[in-house]
């Protein structure tokens, strides 16, 4: 029988490596991993390279990673924002390195390696700074820049529910890097709300088939839902409002 | 040219706090709702653009592209409703309408890049006669660089309008010839509708099509330093 759920988030990050290449699913805090982080976090791993759209905000999930002195480089796409004062200080004092890379061709890169493409020519950033000692090619009258696939060692990503075969469906724009990313690592590793039977699944809808994913953990509800159902109640960063606590339900 | 500006402006609006010479903010967001087609997918900018949603017409269907990973998005939903799972692209919480669809990073940009998009509206700090966009960095040396989907954004949509204020804050014009900021995108913008007027990016020139309040052809040309002539409609 397949079984691809783990007892909990320390064992689901279990084996993640110094110098290990880690994609974390999410974009601002939407669909960011942030039990996995914090597990990630307890592992001790170090010299991490992230890749991932944001590099994270506040003084939770990825930004904590960094702020614990753990990442050696990140790959992302929009790294500042008004809260990512780990990164901006770890960046400023020279501690990590960053790639720049345009969103897009950030998506491309990850769904190529997922996809077994050894590279592809994109139009996105050609004649800007980013282009700068690119191998550039010209196809019917127009300008490509050549851009390679990115690989992972393990990447990690949030869904909001999954079966034991490792099917998994998303909520919302939570969605975001988790589909391309969780064909592009060794070993994908996603965290849910809750595992369902096998069958409980419209086939249909099911966005990150099982073949893809290597481990599944759940984390309980997130705080804005109540038996799946939206109760809100919640800031943007999924925190109570005040004289809402109510309406917050089994967050684990 | 005098006649020509008097038969093709139409004066600013009749809002008492606006300034005589320009629209404001939300006038400029009426104006540019006002010329987006029936049926379009749109992909609105971070900042000013976004202002642009709440004047769309109601009689008219708009679809809404947001580059995390949605079509048919709507504007934000009351206090206590804030889904952390539903945000645009600028992380602000948005709702959706009936017939929205979510979908992952690749195809959203497929979408872009594909030429699916119908237009796009992005902020600028300078666009060039020949279209090109920088909005993206300052080039200055100590700012941490941040790039997002702007890049994609600009080389991706059938047109890229540019809503901005002609000048900056110490009253450069964001209109010159060349870009001396880092680019986004080369020979991208197709229209940039401005506080002062609305260009159109015509043969590496930039044609006035319509001037704002008592905003004249000739206090243009001062302001940019540009050589501006009337859109003749060609």
């Amino acid at each position: 029988m397949i079984d691809k759920t783990v007892p909990d988030v320390a064992s689901a990050v279990a084996g993640i490596a110094d110098g290990a290449t880690v994609m974390v699913g999410g974009f601002g805090r939407a669909g960011q991993p942030v039990e996995l982080i914090d597990a990630l976090i307890d592992v001790g791993a170090r010299e991490l390279t992230i890749v991932s759209n944001n590099a994270g905000g506040g003084d939770v999930g990825l930004a904590r990673l960094i702020a614990e002195g753990r990442v050696r480089k990140v790959v992302c796409s929009f790294p500042r924002q008004s809260d990512s004062w780990h990164f901006d200080t770890a960046y400023r004092e020279a501690r990590l390195e960053l790639e720049l890379v345009p969103q897009g061709n950030l998506a491309e890169r990850i769904r190529a390696a997922g996809a077994g493409i050894g590279a592809f020519y994109s139009p996105t950033a050609v004649g800007t700074p980013l282009a700068e000692g690119r191998e550039q090619r010209v196809i019917d009258g127009r300008t490509y820049l050549l851009e390679y696939p990115i690989h992972a060692d393990v990447a990690l990503i949030s869904g909001l529910a999954a079966d034991r075969l490792g099917n998994v469906v998303y909520r919302r724009t939570a969605r975001n890097f988790g589909p391309i990313m969780a064909t592009a690592a060794r070993t994908t590793v996603v965290q849910v709300d809750e595992i369902v039977e096998v069958g409980a699944l419209d086939p249909e809808a099911v966005v990150t088939p099982g073949i893809f994913v290597n481990r599944v953990v759940a984390v309980g509800e997130r705080p804005w839902l109540r038996d799946s159902e939206f109760v809100g109640g919640v800031d943007l960063a999924g925190a109570p409002l005040a004289g809402a606590g109510a309406s917050a339900g089994g967050a684990s | 040219m005098s006649d020509q500006q008097t038969a093709t402006a139409p004066r600013a609006s009749d809002d008492r706090h606006a300034q005589p010479d320009r629209l404001d903010r939300t006038a400029l967001a009426k104006r540019v709702a006002a010329d987006i087609s029936n049926g379009a997918y749109v992909n609105l900018g971070i900042g000013a653009p976004t202002l642009v949603a709440d004047h769309l017409p109601p009689s008219s269907e708009v679809i809404l592209h947001t580059e995390n990973g949605m079509l048919g998005m709507d504007p934000a939903p009351a206090e206590g409703e804030v889904d952390p799972d539903l945000i645009n692209a600028g992380k602000q919480p948005v709702t959706e309408l009936p017939g929205a669809a979510y979908f992952h990073h690749a195809d959203s940009f497929a979408m872009m890049r594909g030429g699916h998009l119908d237009l796009c509206i992005l902020g600028a700090f300078q666009v060039s006669e020949s279209g090109d966009l920088a909005n993206w960095s300052t080039g200055a040396p100590d700012a941490i660089p941040a790039v997002g989907g702007a890049m994609d954004l600009a080389i991706g949509a059938k047109d890229v309008y540019v809503m901005t204020d002609l000048l900056t804050k110490t009253g450069e014009s964001k209109l010159v010839a060349s870009c001396t900021y880092p680019l986004t995108g080369v020979g991208c913008v197709t229209r940039v509708y401005t506080d002062r007027a609305v260009f159109d990016v015509v043969g590496g020139r930039f044609r006035v099509r319509e001037l704002f309040g008592s905003t004249t052809l000739d206090e243009l040309r001062e302001l940019t330093g540009l050589e501006l002539e009337m859109f003749d409609g060609a």
